[in-house]
C-alpha cells in the first residue's frame, strides 16, 4: 500500500507540474502577454509599458519567470485581480462556497437517483423501465445544460411561478434556510440531470457485471432470498467502481456548474470565471483555471486511493 | 439417403456489420435525423422566401405559424426557420470539422505513444492527462477570450479541447495491436515503423476510431452551443444554434419559441450522433455486443 501511495502521489505531482506549465503557457499566449490589460489602455505609452515590463520582471527568460510564478503560486500568492486589486485566492474563496453548495446538492441527487435507476435497470434488464431509462439517459446527456436551465426557468418561474428564476437568496432574507432551499432546487436539479444520466449508466453496467458472477449464482443456489442477494452480495461489490466514476465525473460537474451558474445568476466560481473573462481579468481567469485543474487532480487522486483501500487487488499494478 | 445441401450464406464482415446496425433502431433513427438536418440546412435556405439576416422591424416577435414564418420571427423580425437552417450549417460544420481535426491530432499522438511506448509514450500520455485536468468548458472559454472569435477559431479551439480522449483510445488500441503476430510479421518483412503503424496496425483500430469520431461530433456540437451561448463563439449577425439562444433568455416571457426552437435542434442533433455512435459500436465491434 505504501508503495502504491508513493507511486500515485509522484504521478500527481508530475501531472501538477505539467498542468502548471500549461497554465503558464496560456497566460503568456494572451496577446500582449500578462500586460495585455495595460496595453489596451490609452493612458499608457510604450515607454510606460516597457518600464512596467522591467519592473514586473517580464523581460527575464521564460523558464526563470515560470519558476518565479510557480514559487509564488505555491506560497499562496496567486496575483491580484486587474478589476479591483483584490488577491485572486481571496476572490476565489469568496465564491467557492456557492459553487460547492450547488455541486454537492446536485451530486447527492444524482447519486441517489442514478443508482436507483441503474440498479433497477440492471435487475430488470430489457424491461420497459430499463429501455426507457437507457434512452432517457442518452437524451439527458445530449441536452445542453444551459438550455435545460432556460426551459426550467420558463416552466417553473415564468409560467407556474413556483420557483425563483435566479440568485442564491431573496434580498433581505439572507439567513433563511427555506429561502436558500427554494433558490437551490432549480439549479441543483438542472445540474443533476447530466450527472444522474452518467451515474445511472455506470451503475447499470457495474451491477450487470456483478450479478453474472459465480458467487451470486452460489448465493441463489443456497436459496437466499433475492432481496438479500441483491442488497448484501451484489450491491456492495457493484458500488465499488462508482468511486472511480465519482472521480471521473468531477471535470464534467465543474463545467456544468459554470453553465448552470450563468443561467441562474448563481454567485459562484463559474460565474466569476465568465465575468472575469468579460473583463479580461487574466489573473482571476488563470487562478480559477489552475484552481479547478488542481481540484480535478486531487479528486482523481482521492478516488484512486479510496478505490485501492476498498479493493486490495488493484494495489499490485 | 441424400443430404440436403445446407444453404450456406456468404456474409462479408461489412454485410454482417450492416445487419447488426440495422437492428439498432435508435441508431437508424439517428442516422435518418442527421441526414434530414444536413439536407435541411444545406438545401433548405434556397427554398425559403426569407433571408436569415433580413431585418423586418415591422414584424418582430411574430409567433410560429404567422403567415409564411413557420417558426416565427425573432427580436429583429428575422425569420427563425431561416436562421435555424443557416445556423445548422455553421453548427453541424463546426461539429464535423472540429471532430476531423481532433481525430487527426488524437490519432497521431495516440499512435506514436502506443507504438513506441517507453519514455516517449509516457511523456505524451502524461501530457494528455494534464490537459484532461482542465474542465473542457473552462479551457475553451479561457482560450476563446485570448483570440479573435470566429468560425475557424471556434472550430480549432473545440478540437483543442477534444483530441485527448481520442489519443487515449488509440493509444490503448496500438499498445495491444503491436504485440500481435501480424505486427511481428511486418517487422520481419523489414517494413518501416511508419508503415507498420499507419498501414498495418491502425486499420485494425478503425472500429474504435469510427465510434469515437461519431461521439466526438456530438461533443463538438454541444461545446459550440456552450461557447456561442456564452458569447465567445460564433458572432452575430451570423447564426449558429448556440448564439440563437444568446438573447433568448431576455425574451423568455414574451417569445418563448426563440429559446425552445434552437435548443430542440441542438438536442436532436447531439442525441442522433450519440445514438449513431452507440449503434456503430454494436455493429463494428461484435465483441462489445451486449445483446
Amino acid at each position: 500500500m505504501a508503495r502504491f501511495l508513493v507511486n500515485r502521489l509522484g504521478q500527481a505531482v508530475l501531472l501538477l507540474a505539467i498542468v502548471s506549465m500549461l497554465g503558464f503557457a496560456i497566460l503568456h499566449l494572451a496577446p500582449g502577454g500578462p500586460l495585455s490589460q495595460f496595453a489596451l489602455s490609452s493612458q499608457m505609452t510604450q515607454e510606460d509599458l516597457d518600464r512596467i515590463t522591467r519592473q514586473l520582471g517580464l523581460d527575464r527568460p521564460l523558464p526563470i519567470q515560470y519558476a518565479d510564478w510557480l514559487w509564488r503560486m505555491l506560497r499562496g500568492d496567486w496575483g491580484n485581480s486587474y478589476r479591483d486589486g483584490e488577491p485572486v485566492l481571496k476572490i476565489i474563496g469568496a465564491h467557492l462556497g456557492a459553487t460547492l453548495e450547488l455541486m454537492a446538492t446536485a451530486t447527492v441527487i444524482a447519486i441517489l437517483l442514478g443508482c436507483w435507476v441503474g440498479i433497477l435497470g440492471a435487475i430488470r434488464r430489457y424491461s420497459i423501465f430499463d429501455q426507457l431509462a437507457t434512452v432517457g439517459a442518452m437524451v439527458a446527456l445530449s441536452i445542453p445544460t444551459f438550455w435545460f436551465g432556460l426551459i426550467a426557468i420558463y416552466l417553473f418561474s415564468v409560467t407556474l411561478g413556483w420557483l425563483p428564476s435566479g440568485n442564491r437568496h431573496t434580498v433581505g432574507e439572507e439567513g433563511s434556510l427555506l429561502d436558500m432551499i427554494h433558490h437551490l432546487i432549480a439549479p441543483a436539479l438542472v445540474l443533476a440531470l447530466v450527472e444522474t444520466a452518467m451515474w445511472g449508466r455506470f451503475m447499470r453496467s457495474s451491477m450487470l457485471d456483478v450479478i453474472n458472477q459465480d458467487y451470486i449464482r452460489t448465493a441463489r443456489a443456497k436459496g437466499l432470498p433475492e432481496w438479500r442477494i441483491l442488497s448484501q452480495h451484489a450491491l456492495r461489490n457493484a458500488l465499488l467502481p462508482m468511486i472511480t466514476v465519482a472521480g471521473l465525473q468531477f471535470p464534467t460537474l465543474l463545467g456544468g456548474a459554470l453553465v448552470t451558474e450563468t443561467v441562474f445568476t448563481w454567485p459562484g466560481m463559474g460565474r466569476l470565471f465568465l465575468d472575469s473573462i468579460g473583463y479580461r481579468d487574466y489573473p482571476v481567469v488563470m487562478g480559477i483555471l489552475m484552481f479547478s485543474a488542481t481540484m480535478v487532480l486531487i479528486g482523481s487522486l482521492i478516488a484512486d486511493i479510496l478505490y485501492a483501500v476498498v479493493d486490495p487487488r488493484i494495489r499490485v499494478g | 439417403m441424400t443430404v440436403a445441401a445446407l444453404p450456406i450464406e456468404h456474409v462479408t464482415p461489412a454485410q454482417a456489420a450492416w445487419r447488426r446496425f440495422r437492428r439498432h433502431r435508435l441508431a437508424m433513427a439517428g442516422a435518418v435525423v442527421i441526414l434530414v438536418l444536413i439536407l435541411g440546412s444545406t438545401i433548405g435556405p434556397f427554398l425559403l422566401p426569407f433571408d436569415d439576416k433580413f431585418i423586418d422591424i415591422m414584424h418582430r416577435f411574430a409567433p410560429p405559424l404567422t403567415g409564411a414564418h413557420v417558426l416565427g420571427t425573432d427580436e429583429l423580425g428575422r425569420d427563425v426557420l431561416a436562421r435555424l437552417m443557416m445556423g445548422g450549417r455553421v453548427s453541424l460544420a463546426i461539429g464535423i470539422v472540429a471532430m476531423l481535426i481532433a481525430m487527426g491530432v488524437g490519432i497521431v499522438i495516440g499512435t506514436f505513444a502506443g507504438f513506441y511506448g517507453g519514455v516517449l509514450g509516457a511523456a505524451l500520455m502524461r501530457f494528455v492527462d494534464a490537459v484532461l485536468c482542465f474542465p473542457a468548458i473552462f479551457l475553451l472559454l479561457a482560450l476563446a477570450a485570448l483570440i479573435e472569435p470566429g468560425i475557424l477559431a471556434t472550430t480549432i479551439l473545440i478540437s483543442a479541447t477534444a483530441w485527448m480522449s481520442v489519443a487515449r483510445i488509440v493509444e490503448a488500441q496500438m499498445r495491444a495491436l503491436r504485440e500481435r503476430d501480424f505486427a511481428a510479421a511486418a517487422v520481419a518483412f523489414g517494413a518501416s515503423d511508419l508503415r507498420i503503424m499507419f498501414k498495418e496496425l491502425l486499420p485494425n483500430a478503425m472500429a474504435a476510431i469510427v465510434v469515437a469520431a461519431t461521439l466526438n461530433v456530438a461533443k463538438a456540437i454541444l461545446l459550440e452551443s456552450y461557447v456561442s451561448y456564452l458569447g465567445y463563439g460564433i458572432q452575430p449577425p451570423a447564426a449558429s444554434w448556440g448564439n440563437m439562444l444568446n438573447n433568448a433568455q431576455i425574451y423568455m416571457t414574451s417569445a418563448p419559441w426563440l429559446a425552445i426552437v434552437p435548443g430542440i435542434a441542438i438536442t436532436l442533433a447531439v442525441t442522433s450522433f450519440n445514438f449513431l455512435g452507440d449503434g456503430l459500436r454494436d455493429a463494428l465491434d461484435p465483441r462489445l455486443d451486449i445483446h
